[in-house]
């Protein structure tokens, strides 16, 4: 299979993960769409790798997966946090940063 | 030929080591002692003094030209061209001045055993007695400048806090702080002084820098005579000398003892002693040892004209102090070395005296130090008056006794150097007059007349006991700790206050008698090694004049006592009509020539005037300028950027993405 194939799905998972950040209002949801575009992009790194015939693109997308691992149990940590002291789980209203 | 001169090194630093011991031993075991803190304080002292006999006899029996013996414990500082050693100098002088601490201080130490038994903060007295004694043996036995500097300020510290020693009165901790902060302005000049000294040849060490100078300096060369102006700074700050002198008569705060130590008998004789310790260096800078003789001069008749006019008994011996060391600092400056030291020890002697029998009074009128209600104490302690009374005649300069034949060796001298140095003979004579007037100004109203109320108690062998008050400003005080204590101690009552003041009373009078013109000459004989290679040590005036000198010192020392006999005795309430009539030089003199409120024009008002001009106009205006502005710019980019920050987490993303996706489209258009 081409190169270009890969690289259209990676886009298209790519486009639904931001899409998702922009719209969706709830944070687990957002941290999901992120996931999202994370593993497109991993998809992408994956297919260049096995196109060049090397090994560089797999290391990197082993740390992207434990970035991603890391920000996982930020993200729910967080989120579980929120949920306990009864905020409501709606990005639009944690407004606390407005400056 | 080497000589053996361990044992003069071995003693030099024994008489160090003494009072260091008593003070950190007193100090350490604050709780442990009690009263035996006085006498383990009399005790270092008496083994220092045994050391500083034992210092004497080693180095009389060396070869007179090997008389120089210094000695190093280790290297302080060692570099480049700078080396510092932690080292003494044993050598006459530094061997007669240790003498006269040592002694002084050791039957001072014995007075306040019992004088202050009663104090509660009797350990305390005796730690930072010793510690007293400790600096000043430093500042007596260093080796270079740099050591001389470290004892300097030890003593100035140690007389602050025993000038402050009780720190609930006001005035006392008032006093300690003027003392301090003009020494301190002393400690700077010499420090300046050392290091000019070693910029220019390159040592700190006395013997080598007496050595360096003559070669490296022209007579008078500006660099010197800069480096000793800045030296005498120092020398007049701890002396009190004009125009550093205001602090002395405030130090009358402290307890009489502490006077009598240190405000009589040692610690303001440091700038004499250095006058001395240097004179190797006034000698090719004549300009600034004559700079030094006219303050000297000037001081020695301002206070003796103020002593005058005072009437707390213990000011008036402080103003006697003033004048005295003026007559030293004249004598070391103009050449009389062994005249100088010699009333340096005479004076010791006497003044001390004076201020032992001073607190007796004191202590007989509860604390009062007004002479004005003192008289009559003849019958009721007759023997503080008699001590008082040799006191004031050895101060007087009465024949035979010693301050006679110290100070009209001085005098003399001037005379005989001839020229401008006449200005020296004459005033010191006329201040002669004066001073054999006030002090029996003292001793004819202590101790004539008759006795006040006081006095009259004693003699039914009760002492007063009136309220604890500040005598200087009358508030009424406590008994407690940082305040005098609830019983005093006379003389009449005490022995170890009698020994002390019968030793000093028998070399007040006899001390003389180690230096008659034309017969002994011991004093002289002793110092010859230090001041050897001087033109002006070998300098003798005839024996016809000197004894031409004593008949009139002794005339006017007669004189002045008739004049006091007169004025206090015979017509007493003269003096009354006397200040009537002579309202504004009294008030001229009683205001201590308003010295106080000359520096306080000149210094301390200018200061505190640039001080709130700095605070009003630079902090406020130009400090408080730049920080606001810094703050105002920051906070206006806030009020720009704020805009941004919605925290709308959405609206971040969006611009997040579409960052990039901006980016991304900037980068094909490029690459295409």
């Amino acid at each position: 299979m081409a190169l270009e194939w890969y690289l259209v799905l990676s886009g298209l998972l790519f486009a639904v993960g931001a899409a998702g950040l922009l719209i969706r209002r709830n944070p687990l949801v957002i941290l999901l769409c992120l996931e999202l575009m994370l593993n497109a992009g991993n998809l992408a790194l994956l297919a260049f790798a096995r196109s060049h015939g090397n090994e560089e693109g797999h290391v990197f997308a082993l740390i992207v997966m434990v970035v991603a691992a890391c920000e996982v149990v930020v993200g729910l940590g967080l989120i579980v946090a929120m949920y306990r002291r009864r905020l409501p789980l709606n990005v639009d209203e944690m407004r606390g940063l407005k400056g | 030929m080497t000589v053996d001169t361990s044992s003069a090194e071995t003693f030099g630093w024994l008489i160090l080591a003494f009072p260091l011991a008593g003070a950190i031993a007193i100090a350490l075991g604050f709780r442990f002692w009690g009263k035996a803190a006085g006498w383990i304080g009399t005790g270092a002292i008496a083994l220092a003094f045994a050391s500083a006999i034992g210092a004497f006899f080693a180095i009389q029996d060396l070869p007179s030209e090997s008389r120089q013996v210094t000695s190093s414990l280790y290297d302080y500082a060692s570099a480049v061209g700078l080396d510092i050693k932690l080292g003494i100098l044993v050598d006459p002088l530094a061997v007669i001045m240790a003498l006269v601490v040592t002694g002084v201080s050791m039957l001072i130490h014995l007075y306040s055993v019992a004088y202050m038994d009663s104090d509660r903060g009797y350990v305390r007295f005796f730690a930072l007695l010793n510690f007293f004694v400790f600096s000043m043996l430093v500042l007596v036995m260093a080796g270079n400048l740099v050591l001389l500097i470290i004892g300097w300020a030890f003593v100035g510290y140690a007389s602050y806090a025993l000038i402050s020693f009780w720190y609930r009165r006001n005035t006392a901790t008032a006093a300690g702080m003027k003392a301090f902060v003009i020494n301190v302005i002393g400690d700077i000049g010499l420090m300046l002084a050392a290091f000019l000294l070693f910029g220019e040849l390159g040592t700190f060490d006395y013997l080598a820098l007496f050595e360096e100078a003559p070669g490296h300096f022209d007579v008078n060369d500006g660099a010197l005579v800069a480096a000793l102006l800045l030296l005498l700074v120092g020398a007049f700050a701890k002396s009190a000398q004009v125009p550093l002198h205001t602090w002395l008569a405030d130090a009358m705060e402290g307890p009489t003892p502490v006077s009598a130590l240190i405000h009589a008998a040692t610690m303001v004789t440091a700038g004499v002693y250095l006058i001395a310790r240097t004179h190797p260096l006034f000698e090719l800078a004549p300009t600034a040892a004559d700079v030094a003789a006219f303050i000297g001069l000037l001081t020695l008749i301002m206070a003796a004209t103020i002593a005058l006019v005072v009437t707390d008994l213990k000011r008036i011996i402080a103003y006697s102090t003033m004048s005295q060391i003026g007559y030293m600092v004249v004598a070391v400056s103009i050449g009389a070395y062994t005249a100088g030291i010699f009333h340096l020890m005479t004076h010791a002697f006497f003044k001390a005296l004076l201020f032992m029998a001073a607190g007796s009074i004191i202590a007989a009128m509860a604390n009062r130090q007004n002479i004005d209600l003192m008289s009559g104490f003849r019958k009721a302690m007759p023997f503080t008056s008699a001590l008082l009374i040799i006191g004031a005649l050895a101060l007087a300069g009465f024949p035979g006794t010693s301050g006679f034949f110290s100070k009209d060796e001085i005098l003399v001298y001037a005379a005989d150097r001839g020229g401008m140095y006449w200005i020296f003979a004459i005033g010191g004579y006329a201040a002669a007059f004066l001073t054999a007037f006030y002090s029996f100004r003292i001793g004819f109203r202590v101790v004539w007349g008759e006795p006040c109320e006081e006095a009259r108690e004693l003699e039914r062998g009760h002492m007063a006991h009136g309220e604890p008050e500040n005598p200087v400003t009358g508030e009424k005080e406590d008994t407690d700790v940082g305040f005098p204590g609830p019983e005093h101690h006379i003389a009449e009552r005490a022995w170890p206050m009698r020994a002390a003041m019968g030793i000093l009373g028998f070399l007040a009078l006899f001390a003389g008698l180690l230096q008659i013109p034309g017969v002994t000459a011991a004093v002289e004989h002793f110092l010859e090694p230090t001041f050897e290679g001087s033109a002006l040590f070998e300098h003798h005036p005839s024996t016809g004049s000197a004894y031409l000198g004593m008949l009139v010192g002794g005339i006017l020392a007669l004189a002045g006592i008739a004049l006091a006999f007169q004025v206090y005795v015979r017509r007493r309430g003269v003096t009354a009509g006397l200040v009537e009539r002579y309202r504004g030089l009294h008030g001229f003199l009683f205001n201590r020539w308003y010295f106080d409120e000359l520096l306080d024009a000149l210094v301390y008002r200018p200061t505190i005037a640039a001080g709130r001009v700095a605070s009003n106009v630079l902090e406020r205006v130009f400090v408080q300028g730049i920080v606001n502005g810094t703050t105002g710019i920051v906070r206006g980019v806030g009020v720009l950027v704020r805009g941004a920050q919605s925290g709308f987490v959405r609206a971040y993303a969006l611009l997040v993405v579409g960052g990039f996706a901006v980016l991304a489209l900037y980068f094909l258009v490029v690459s295409s």
